[in-house]
């Protein structure tokens, strides 16, 4: 409702330059087909979900640091309970916060505005695939709420425990848990397709494959992962359905099924899904990095050479989530090379972003200290899954909170400081209005400190034996002692501490879209064909029809010698003299 | 707004048609779809050496007939394809309806064969054989109806000569599911 709520007192401040005056509020915001209205619409509902699924991780994080207590808001936490919570969370994060605002999201957004079209190419189709995915994320909370509650299989819904009710209870949510993931594939297999092509079709007359900015390589690279990857463990969905609602046997070795087939039905996915949501993050800090430095990117062809090398190698690395499965040891082998393997390229990326910044004129604004914090953190990501990607220390660290704090240290980054990167930098082109840097910093140190003040802990307590999945260690004599128990405490108290910053960004995103001053049409001083349109917030089309910009050059021309300004956007038509300068 | 195809639909930037970039896209997803039942399916068979026996059961018979409707229903809509490429709307559409009218023939086919099976005790419940057959040629015959659905709709456009380029881009779509149906039937049927 509040979404509404604010996207309805936008119609009155912020949709001044739209052309369509004369449609319906439900035809505007409900039943667009303006890219940039869908993407609001996945950003939204995105922002949403991150609300309940952080809603989620304060009521199992007080479980862990208070067991047994009342949970404010919440009340006692039972086992049951504590598993759906622990599940849902992973699942929405990942699902329904993740996928949508960085892919769909942000995927919606530039694609059209940074190549130069006034659409995406099926805009029918894209409207369609909100829809899909707004039925699957009211799938995945109605689940919560039905008899014998939400599935609490882990968000990998590993069976035989997700496969029969009998085992774990809850056969309506593990049911429509599938369902809802099942739909959100859908969702994104449809807008996937109208990615990919967009990007590749409708680019402005002169764009060549290297005038397309990374972000946009990245995001449809990223498409033609999840593409590529989805369709096994859609496969799979559909033989999990079977074995929970007509008896199949599939997953169940009593019926001649295998259990681990679903683990590679689902890693087989579930790795370059990673790849999926991180090559859009990194797209974006790229695009803002430049920006921000004042620089081309460093090495821009071969940065994309290494991308395209990451995304094929992520279909090699799966199994390195089975090491302690039952595989075959030496399958380990091969796959702890591959996993190691993968580390280069995006080590070799995180070097070139550094080298991009080297003697530029680095600009501190809110959009850049989360790109920076981005690569930051994701490198502790990074170098922590060295030792999960290893055979030999992954035994030992396997289901383990080291396990846990590793995945946050990478998808934080990604969903969240990646994600903020995004936000903080198109804000003007969302709203035409410009957000307040001092309640962003304000917000970036808010969240920075204490999310690294939760998940430091977590690593120590990893690597002491703390397993994953368990409501109460308190019956875990050597898991239960005080030290432990300490650091237990302070992961919450700082998650809470996160959490309630986040209110300073939800207050300056919502105070800024509707009564924020004014931006002008490319306050950032990009070059990129996004900045480029007769209005600061453009209406549905983006240009007039008769002005659709061409493009001259690459996307990163800043601070070149022999011009006066700084940075050379891509449609200005070259003069001869220059040219020849 | 919604009235006029938007100036991005009618771009190609790489000489390839939006629609048939698209439907190309589409049968990507498709085919790592099937490729994830088959390989699964595939995996089981190797291990499970007794999936011959329980093969046997099977009626090559009615599936070859199945494989000939199919590989005719394509026939019709190459011809569809190319009454299209003249310019013949009316024509195309009445070849489109016939391949329409094979796919139901098909799912007829299907949907007797199934129950003379399941009249033998053979259900998707009988062992992993059985659930494979079942499931395996279910997301096929759903794709069979889904392309059916999608045909009719492109053949009362093309009744009216518009939307011409549609029939080529279905009958891709087509020949696609057409194509699986050529990988399931020795997979499940002949294979011992």
């Amino acid at each position: 409702m509040a979404e509404h709520a604010a996207e309805h007192a936008l119609d009155d401040h912020g949709g001044g330059h739209d052309d369509h005056h004369d449609v319906s509020f439900f035809h505007k915001y409900l039943w667009s087909t303006d890219h940039k209205m869908i993407a609001k619409q996945y950003m939204f509902t995105g922002m949403g979900m991150a609300v309940i699924g952080a809603f989620m991780a304060y009521v199992f994080r007080m479980q862990l640091a208070f067991p047994g207590s009342e949970v404010p808001g919440f009340g006692a936490v039972s086992p049951g309970t504590y598993n759906a919570l622990v599940t849902n969370h992973g699942t929405i994060m990942i699902f329904w916060v993740a996928m949508p605002v960085l892919i769909a999201g942000f995927g919606n957004l530039l694609i059209p505005l940074m190549v130069g079209a006034d659409d995406m190419v099926f805009p029918r189709l894209n409207r369609l695939s909100y829809q899909i995915f707004l039925v699957s994320a009211v799938v995945i909370i109605y689940s919560l709420f039905v008899q014998g509650g939400g599935f609490g299989g882990a968000w990998t819904a590993y069976p035989p425990l997700s496969a029969k009710a009998e085992y774990n209870l809850t056969p309506q949510g593990a049911s429509l848990w599938v369902i809802a993931v099942g739909l959100e594939f859908v969702a994104f297999l449809m807008g996937g397709i109208n990615f990919i092509t967009t990007a590749m079709n409708s680019r402005a007359p002169g764009m060549k494959a290297f005038d397309v900015p990374i972000v946009i390589w990245f995001l449809v690279i990223a498409s033609i992962l999840f593409m590529a990857s989805v369709g096994p463990l859609i496969a799979g969905a559909v033989m999990l359905l079977f074995d929970q609602n007509l008896g199949t046997g599939f997953f169940d070795p009593n019926q001649g099924g295998d259990p681990v087939l679903w683990q590679h039905l689902f890693w087989f996915f579930g790795h370059p899904e990673v790849y999926v949501v991180l090559l859009p993050a990194m797209g974006i800090t790229a695009d803002v990095m430049c920006v921000f430095a004042r620089k081309k990117m460093f090495a821009q062809k071969i940065v994309i050479y290494t991308a395209i090398a990451t995304g094929v190698l992520s279909f090699f690395v799966w199994a390195h989530h089975q090491f302690i499965s039952g595989i075959d040891p030496r399958m380990a082998n091969v796959f702890t090379v591959t996993t190691v393997l993968i580390s280069i390229p995006i080590a070799e990326m995180c070097f070139v972003y550094i080298a991009t910044l080297y003697g530029g004129s680095i600009r501190l604004t809110t959009p850049m200290l989360w790109a920076l914090a981005f690569v930051a953190e994701f490198l502790i990501g990074g170098v922590t899954g060295i030792f999960l990607g290893a055979s030999g220390t992954d035994i030992y660290f396997h289901d383990t909170y080291f396990v846990l704090a590793h995945f946050h240290y990478t998808f934080f980054p990604i969903a969240i400081i990646g994600t903020l990167a995004g936000i903080t930098y198109w804000f003007p082109k969302m709203f035409g209005r410009m957000m307040d840097e001092t309640l962003g910093k304000i917000h970036f140190w808010g969240t920075i400190i204490p999310f690294n003040m939760t998940f430091i802990p977590l690593f120590f307590l990893g690597a002491a034996g703390q397993h994953r999945r368990i409501y109460d260690y308190s019956n875990f004599p050597e898991l239960a002692v005080p030290w432990m128990q300490n650091l237990r405490i302070l992961a919450t108290v700082s998650l809470i501490v996160m959490l309630v910053f986040q209110v300073v960004f939800l207050f300056n995103f919502i105070k800024s879209a509707l009564s924020g001053p004014k931006a002008s049409k490319n306050p950032w001083q990009a070059t990129t064909l996004e900045w480029t349109t007769a209005t600061a917030e453009p209406g549905h089309g983006n240009w007039p029809p008769d002005a659709m910009p061409n493009c001259y050059r690459g996307p990163y021309e800043y601070a070149n010698p022999g011009r006066e300004d700084d940075f050379w956007p891509q449609d200005e038509p070259p003069a001869d003299t220059e040219e020849q300068a | 707004m919604s009235a006029g195809k938007p100036i991005a639909t009618l771009r190609e930037a790489t000489g390839i048609p939006t629609g048939k970039l698209a439907v190309w896209w589409l049968l990507a997803s498709e085919i790592v779809i099937f490729g994830g039942v088959l390989a699964s399916y595939l995996m089981f068979r190797v291990r499970h050496p007794e999936f011959g026996e329980f093969a046997a059961h099977t009626d090559p018979r009615i599936g070859a007939l199945n494989t000939w409707v199919l590989l005719t229903s394509s026939l019709c809509a190459v011809l569809a394809h190319n009454a299209a490429e003249m310019g013949d709307g009316k024509k195309a559409a009445k070849l489109l309806w016939m391949t329409v009218g094979l796919g139901g023939c098909f799912l007829m086919i299907k949907s007797y064969e199934w129950s003379v099976e399941i009249g033998h005790g053979y259900t998707i419940t009988a062992n992993a054989f059985w659930s494979f057959y079942y499931t395996a040629a279910g997301i096929h015959a759903s794709h069979v109806i889904a392309g059916m659905c999608v045909m009719a709709w492109v053949a009362t456009y093309a009744a009216r000569n518009a939307e011409l380029q549609r029939v080529e881009l279905v009958g891709i779509y087509w020949h696609f599911v057409d194509l699986v149906w050529i990988f399931l039937f020795p997979l499940l049927y002949i294979a011992k």
